[in-house]
């Protein structure tokens, strides 16, 4: 089985809701997710961040919905670290 | 996130507490001083029943309510509609379904409640003392009296609430309330005092 182990998403979000909120609304979407949030670059009405995420088993789509449900949208995804578990067990 | 979190939070990202309290605190000195300035015409007034009285003073709050409903409503509506393309242009994606666009339909229904509600609350509240006295109780000085003096009361404590907010003398401020309610008890009875 794959399982996405660390992510690294370029998001674009409006200044509100603010980094925090933003974060943990992310982090809400997987049990053990650890969140680090970067701001990139402050505009006039959005935000330009650095999002990795860390977990056990990462689905990207619960991440992208809470980013769009909170007004941000995914760029592009920068890094990505995926390991076969099959092979490791 | 349960619907009090909600409502928080889409007031939060458009920042729209304080214009909740400001309409709240507008609207209701609107309400108070509508129905004072009715009460006091009465007094002023040669002697009618009270269930005429209270016909009048519930017409004028339910036309208070839906008015501040309404107006707020629209005009609140246009405001976030605008905000929302603004946002929407800068992010260049649709935020339809985003909490953005939650807050643009929610949050100018709520702030129409409020608007609303606050004149028809605080006019309910000044108008206690006649539905009271309509239904068979009787109180030792006219009932008209009574609202006045909840009336002043209720304008006091909302300039209690503004000076909370704005972090000046409480008593300072519902004294300030209170003198623009006592004058224009005197305005009325200039014009219309025997």
């Amino acid at each position: 089985m794959l399982a996405v182990k660390r992510i690294i998403l370029d998001v674009l979000k409006p200044h509100q809701p603010n980094a925090l909120e933003f974060c943990q609304a992310i982090a809400k979407s997987g049990a053990d997710y650890r969140v680090k949030l970067t701001v990139i670059e402050v505009d006039e009405k959005t935000e330009t961040l650095e999002i990795e995420v860390t977990g056990n088993s990462i689905e990207i789509e619960l991440i992208q919905s809470a980013i769009t449900d909170n007004g941000g949208s995914v760029h592009s995804i920068d890094e990505v670290e995926v390991i076969n578990e099959s092979d490791v067990n | 996130m349960n619907f009090i979190s909600q409502v928080k939070f889409l007031l939060r990202i458009t920042r729209s507490d304080d214009i909740i309290r400001r309409y709240f605190v507008v609207n209701g000195f609107d309400g108070a001083l509508t129905m004072l300035g009715l009460i006091i015409g009465f007094i002023l007034s040669a002697t009618v029943d009270v269930s005429i009285i209270i016909n009048a003073c519930l017409g004028a709050a339910i036309a208070l309510g839906v008015s501040g409903m309404s107006s707020a409503y629209v005009s609140e509506y246009a405001e976030r509609k605008r905000t929302l393309g603004q946002l929407e242009d800068a992010m260049i994606s649709n935020l339809h379904d985003s909490a953005h666009g939650e807050a643009a339909r929610g949050v100018p229904l709520l702030i129409a409640l409020v608007n609303g509600l606050a004149p028809f609350v605080i006019s309910l509240l000044i108008l206690t003392p006649l539905f009271l006295s309509n239904s068979g109780i009787v109180f030792p000085l006219s009932p008209l009296y009574i609202s006045v003096a909840i009336a002043l009361l209720l304008i006091f404590f909302l300039g209690v609430f503004l000076g909370k907010v704005s972090g000046v003398s409480w008593l300072r401020s519902g004294m300030q309330t209170l003198v623009v309610a006592l004058l224009t008890s005197g305005l009325i009875y200039l014009f219309i005092g025997k």
